[in-house]
């Protein structure tokens, strides 16, 4: 069965490409993680990456805004080129990297903190310390993320008081009141009821077209509906990678065939 | 049913156990609390000792007690919590890391009075401090310094590694990510085990008998300098080097009072803190 997203993507040819990720090689010690990945994640569409358990797919969307550097014993070989910058070049400043690719975890994660404080928390950190800025960002992130309307006679609650669809979706806000231009979404509705899920996959499909959305997805449906380009890693290779409706219609590759059709994964 | 027999005993024995430990703290608090509580006047409180402390007050022994639990939480807090901060958020498991660990393990076991003359050698007589409460309070500090750092580690581990990434992910520094979004959940658990391990420097005797502590000092210190008379010395002065014993036995259970109630008091603060917290925090 074939389901294809609802929005056909703009017909461009030639996408703008956003992401440019050439033979990246990764090592967890000595046991290599991806090999030899090479992909073009065009602009303002929205890149599913799937795959079975362990396949890598996680891992490599942590290499594009350098989460991995935290885990000890982790290293890159390869460039991935953002905006024409190779991220892992020696000179770049990580904080910047990560304040233009922004990242929502696979379960929420919001801070212990009062909403507004949530969303505030990157502006803060920028540097931003007006008052009225701040409120300002708030405001529009919380909008842009869908939940204004749900929380904003009680900005001052805890983000833990949220029930889980909710707090993901004040996740994706505080994400966006960094402004970023990439946001990299790992599993992001795994953890919530069908629909919660819905509501993020909404989202999403409001944020394409201003952000280039890269999402790890278990739930090849899902990657259906929401993605214009498709990306099936497998034992750590990138098998194969075009628009999701090829993909899911006429995959090239055997192994590409069987995870979609449910032989396998 | 040999099984269920066993059961039985091995019950029998562990309630028993648990029990006497109940009961033996009991005691101690009762026995002193009956004898020392009549003893207890503002007097006693607020006077100076007279006649080589067989009569009078023991202020100057709250005051000097008050300041080197003080002393010792200005110096042993900041160090004990930065290297808690540098073990668990900075280094990285190594040789180097595991001595430090193992440093540290090893230096809550040494004994308080080799604590005391090592406080001695170094602060009264290699740095010059003299038999002062900087002294004292240096003292107090490293053998308190395992305890805090320990605590402290314990609350950092406490918070979940999604609030450093989900900080780290916005574009924060890891300073940044550890002093906004670490310390501040972490903070109130560090001062609890920390106010544990201090309540018990309060009543430690070994290390300060050489590093401050007045055998009969009655006024109130002037400087960090100066020495000052402590609650555990004095008592231990009162019950060991005084000739009338029986004469002066309210005077030994009404400093064993004062001094339970301070330790005991400091325990209380930091376990209602605590539970509190637990009640606050769930992520």
């Amino acid at each position: 069965m074939v389901m294809i997203g609802n929005q056909t993507p703009p017909q461009i040819d030639e996408p703008e490409i956003e992401i440019d990720v050439q033979n990246l090689d990764f090592y967890y010690g000595k046991h290599q993680a991806l090999h030899d990945i090479c992909m073009s994640v065009p602009k303002g569409m929205v890149t599913a990456l799937i795959g079975p358990s362990g396949c890598g797919k996680s891992t490599f969307l942590r290499t594009l805004n350098r989460m991995n550097d935290i885990i000890g014993g982790t290293r890159v070989e390869g460039k991935i080129v953002i905006q024409s910058k190779d991220i892992y070049a020696p000179n770049i400043d990580v904080v910047m990297l990560r304040k233009r690719v922004g990242m929502v975890f696979q379960k929420p994660n919001p801070f212990p903190k009062s909403i507004f404080e949530n969303v505030a928390y990157g502006p803060r950190i920028h540097g931003i310390k007006n008052r009225a800025q701040l409120q300002e960002i708030v405001e529009r992130s919380l909008v842009r993320a869908a939940i204004w309307d749900e929380v904003k006679d009680r900005l001052h609650i805890s983000g833990l008081e949220l029930s889980g669809g909710q707090q993901q979706r004040l996740c994706i806000a505080r994400a966006l009141a960094v402004d970023p231009d990439i946001l990299l979404m790992d599993e992001p509705a795994s953890a919530l009821d069908p629909r919660s899920t819905q509501r993020i996959e909404d989202l999403i499909a409001e944020l394409r077209g201003d952000y280039t959305i890269v999402i790890v997805t278990h739930n090849m449906q899902q990657a259906a509906r929401v993605s214009d380009y498709t990306a099936f890693f497998y034992e750590g290779h990138l098998i194969e990678f075009g628009k999701t409706e090829r993909i899911f219609t006429k995959p090239n590759n055997k192994q590409t065939e069987d995870y979609i059709t449910g032989r396998f994964g | 049913m040999a099984k269920k027999k066993t059961e039985k005993i091995v019950y029998g024995v562990i309630w028993f156990v648990t029990y006497l430990v109940v009961f033996m703290v009991g005691y101690i608090i009762f026995d002193i609390v009956i004898k020392g509580l009549p003893a207890i006047s503002w007097g006693f409180l607020t006077q100076m000792p007279a006649k080589s402390g067989s009569q009078g007050g023991i202020l100057p022994a709250i005051v000097g007690t008050f300041y080197l639990v003080i002393g010792t939480v200005a110096i042993a807090l900041p160090l004990g919590i930065a290297s808690a901060i540098y073990l668990n958020e900075y280094s990285k498991p190594s040789t180097f890391t595991r001595m430090i660990r193992l440093g540290i393990s090893t230096l809550a076991g040494v004994p308080s009075i080799v604590f005391g003359l090592f406080g001695m050698g170094l602060f009264v007589l290699a740095l010059g401090f003299g038999k002062s409460i900087l002294a004292g309070s240096l003292t107090l500090a490293c053998m308190v310094l395992p305890t805090i750092i320990v605590a402290s580690e314990e609350a950092l581990k406490a918070v979940p590694d999604s609030m450093r990434e989900g900080s780290l992910a916005l574009g924060a520094t890891k300073w940044q990510t550890i002093y906004k979004n670490v310390l501040p959940y972490a903070l109130p658990g560090m001062l609890t085990g920390s106010i544990l391990g201090i309540g018990r420097a309060a009543g430690e005797t070994a290390p300060i008998i050489f590093t401050v502590a007045a055998t009969l000092l009655p006024r109130l210190p002037r400087s960090i300098f100066d020495q000052v008379m402590a609650l555990p010395y004095h008592l231990y002065m009162l019950a060991t080097q005084m000739p009338n014993q029986t004469t002066i036995k309210p005077m030994q259970y009404g400093t064993a009072f004062v001094l339970l109630v301070i330790v005991l008091g400091v325990d209380v603060v930091a376990i209602i803190f605590r539970s509190r917290l637990r009640r606050k925090n769930k992520w």
